[in-house]
């Protein structure tokens, strides 16, 4: 629960953003009927925001609340308040700063590639021709598929005797245990997976490049690869910058695959893993509050970042141009 | 959903509401149904004896749900038991189990507990303190180790259903004598690698519970403890730091030498019985179930292990002879010579759940769940030994465990795990230190590990 809180979070950030955006433009003086469908609407919104309020308000409160206490299910008499003591135990913690590097390598590499290798399959998908809705059905298969049915055949695969990926690798090898090679690994499952999302996304903001001004740019004598980096790309830079804090974000939780894949295992758990284990291995409810909590904030903290240094082009931030 | 209603086409608009008038109904429809099979289910309760629920870990699953039945044939309609199957993983079983507990969940009644789990669920109010009454008859004829596995703090939380203990299994061929000492063990391993013989130890060395268990067996084989039941930490001062050093030397060495298996950093029980059947290994610290294993037919056994030529390395060809035909068994070496090793013991143990609402029925259907017929069974079609004495006398469970005479004398020496109720965390601190064991620093083991067991027993530290 408290490791999902950390998305559903930042996804109501930016909700509130958009409508605080659209409440801004709103007029006072306002007639009786316009008053009356105000309050109608308020009312019809009323049963969604008390269920927003309770499924996601709550728990993230709640986990806040839980992160200043000691709190061990194995030792109910023990609950006391702690103060800060489990975010200096988790920020001194090597087990943590561990994670959060290996979290970091993951979300980095991974988006990296994806983006090339999305922007790629969009170029591709935006200029077929023959058999459009083909070539993006197959494309996007991967990521029809259940994450952890994926990582499940990714594990079989990698296994040794069993697996057709381990038996062509030298004899004795078992990519899965050493944790260089399971790190490639859990970021090759991860770019399988979400290249298709990436490609998707990028292939809506090559829509928006009028194809006149690429005929112009043509003309003019502007090879490809200057048409791309010249015109594409800062055309696109909108839904570039919705792809990458899309998938910055959601790589930076990365669990199932993990979790499928090494469990956690020779040095390749995530900052999510961490979660989870000192939650529900150790029932360790203040420690593991702490790193949810510390794993939102980060979440939040690149959602900022990004909003800050792309500045205009990035989603939620349009309303202060206008 | 933008756009006021009057602006659309009025048609299309009138059957759109229709349909989803409809829908609306249908939902409601499934909410009196949903609403009626709940109310249905709680009814149900009130009528006819009362149903326990036993909640049981899913290896074994089916040999627990025989003992149900029986049990509830037994009781002649003052109870029904009910078998409930929990997840295959420990860490899921247990996950289940704490979470319907601490909801206090009702229809929990008995549970089969893991040998570790004891003093966690104690401490933690989730089971049910034995009556003295029911105490004295679980403790007529049942082993002293795994009786040991279900008390915490002078009180008897569990009883012990079935037990299980390592052996050493070797290949007589490369060992005439079987080594009595870890010293000795990794010595003539060495020996038989210089002359290009197997010569491979497999021990559990992979990042995980089984790596605990060969630490703490090392450690209580050297005459320490990791923990006492106090939490207080042994390993931190002398004779227990010293003893701690020792073990982990120990494992460094197994692991470091160039006689080692090179997988063994992530090798677990599984890995250790294919080794020797693949005709790689000359001893294996293992469960008797590997015994069960190699002389099964493939694919769900070792069909007798691979051929092996006159030396006894591995052969391609059918030369006549394979590793079951010199696969023996041996007590499980010691740290120090002519002292015996104090063997980890694991097992499930049966626990009656303080949500329980009728707990007085399940302690009695505790002890019927564990009675003789019971344990036989598990242990014949289970693969599990026993944890009543007289068993280890009766001529079905001996013809079914050859070795069981090596597996009475472990059990007769067992050591137990810490019984803190910290102590998964403390295992997986253990796991992460010493993996891999050719990396161990000896030295500092003992000094890193009392801090952190200390913080994990505070819930200060994080588990890796």
């Amino acid at each position: 629960m408290s490791i999902d809180s950390g998305a559903l979070a930042a996804s109501t950030t930016q909700q509130t953003e958009q409508q605080g955006g659209a409440h801004r433009k709103g007029k006072p003086a306002l007639s009786e009927g316009k008053k009356a469908e105000r309050r109608l609407g308020l009312l019809l919104c009323a049963p969604a925001a008390i269920i927003m309020v309770a499924v996601t308000a709550y728990p993230i409160v709640y986990a806040v609340w839980l992160s200043f206490q000691r709190y061990d299910l194995r030792f109910p008499a023990d609950r006391a308040f702690a103060g800060f003591a489990n975010y200096a135990a988790v920020l001194t913690s090597e087990y943590w700063w561990r994670a959060f590097l290996v979290t970091m390598i993951i979300t980095i590499v991974s988006v990296a590639i994806e983006f090339v290798l999305g922007l790629a399959l969009a170029l591709v998908m935006h200029r077929t021709i023959v058999g459009r809705g083909l070539t993006r059905t197959v494309v996007l298969i991967p990521y029809g598929i259940v994450t952890v049915v994926a990582a499940f055949s990714w594990q079989f695969a990698w296994t040794p005797d069993k697996g057709y990926l381990a038996a062509m690798l030298p004899e004795g090898a078992a990519p899965l245990t050493g944790q260089v090679s399971a790190i490639l690994l859990i970021i090759l499952a991860e770019v399988w997976k979400t290249t298709p999302f990436m490609a998707l996304l990028l292939m809506a903001g090559l829509a928006l490049v009028p194809d006149d001004l690429l005929k112009a740019a043509q003309v003019d004598g502007a090879g490809p690869w200057q048409r791309l980096t010249r015109i594409i790309l800062p055309m696109m830079k909108p839904a570039i910058l919705v792809a990458l804090l899309f998938r910055t974000l959601d790589a930076f939780r990365v669990f199932d695959n993990i979790y499928i894949l090494t469990q956690g295992s020779n040095g390749t758990g995530s900052v999510s893993m961490l979660g989870y284990d000192n939650l529900f291995k150790a029932f360790n409810l203040g420690i593991g509050s702490a790193i949810s909590v510390l794993i939102f904030i980060a979440v939040a903290l690149i959602a900022f970042l990004f909003i800050k240094i792309f500045g205009a082009a990035a989603p939620g931030s349009d309303e202060g141009k206008r | 959903m933008g756009q006021p209603p009057g602006t659309r086409a009025g048609g299309a608009e009138v059957r759109r509401r229709r349909r989803r008038r409809g829908r609306g109904r249908w939902a409601a429809a499934g909410g009196v149904v949903l609403a009626a099979a709940v109310l249905a289910g709680c009814g149900a309760e009130a009528a006819g004896p009362p149903t326990l629920n036993f909640y049981t870990p899913a290896d074994g699953a089916t040999q627990y749900a025989e003992a149900a039945k029986d049990c509830t044939t037994a009781a002649n309609g003052r109870y029904t038991i009910a078998q409930q199957t929990l997840p295959k993983g420990a860490d899921d079983q247990r996950l289940q189990l704490a979470r319907r507990l601490v909801a206090g969940d009702t229809a929990v009644d008995i549970v089969g507990i893991d040998v570790t789990w004891t003093a966690e669920f104690a401490k933690a109010g989730w089971l049910e303190k034995f009556p003295p009454a029911v105490r004295s008859q679980v403790e007529q004829g049942t082993l002293a180790g795994p009786l040991e596995t279900g008390t915490y703090q002078g009180d008897l939380w569990a009883a012990p259903l079935n037990t299980n203990t390592q052996i050493l299994w070797y290949r007589k061929d490369l060992a005439p004598t079987p080594p009595t000492t870890w010293d000795e063990m990794i010595q003539m391993s060495e020996a038989l690698h210089q002359k290009g013989l197997p010569s491979y130890i497999e021990v559990q060395g992979a990042q995980y519970e089984g790596l605990t268990v060969w630490f703490n067996t090392l450690v209580n084989s050297a005459g320490s403890q990791i923990v006492d039941e106090n939490g207080k930490v042994l390993i931190a001062e002398q004779p227990g730091s010293g003893d701690a050093e020792e073990a982990a030397t120990i494992m460094k060495r197994v692991a470091s030498s160039p006689a080692s298996d090179p997988s063994l950093s992530v090798a677990k029980e599984n890995d250790g019985r294919l080794a020797m059947e693949a005709g790689t290994a000359a001893f294996q610290i293992n469960y008797p179930f590997v015994y069960a294993s190699i002389n099964t037919p493939p694919p769900d056994g070792g069909g007798g292990g691979t051929f092996i030529d006159e030396q006894g390395k591995p052969a391609a060809t059918d030369t006549g002879r394979q590793v079951v035909d010199e696969f023996a068994w041996a007590p499980y070496p010691s740290v120090n010579p002519g002292e015996p090793a104090k063997v980890t013991i694991g097992g499930l143990n049966l626990g009656v759940s303080s949500t329980s609402l009728h707990k007085d029925l399940a302690f009695e259907a505790v002890q019927c769940l564990r009675n003789r017929e019971n344990q036989l069974r598990n242990a014949v079609d289970g693969g599990v030994p026993p944890t009543l004495e007289a068993l280890y006398s009766d001529p079905s469970f001996q013809q079914e465990y050859p070795a069981w005479q090596a597996i009475k004398e472990s059990l007769d020496n067992a050591s137990v795990r810490p019984k803190t109720p910290a102590y998964q965390s403390i295992s997986i601190v253990i796991s992460d230190l010493l993996n891999p064991p050719a990396e161990i620093d000896p030295a500092a083991v003992p000094a890193e590990l009392a801090d952190q067991i200390v913080r994990a027993q505070n819930s200060e530290g994080l588990v890796p």
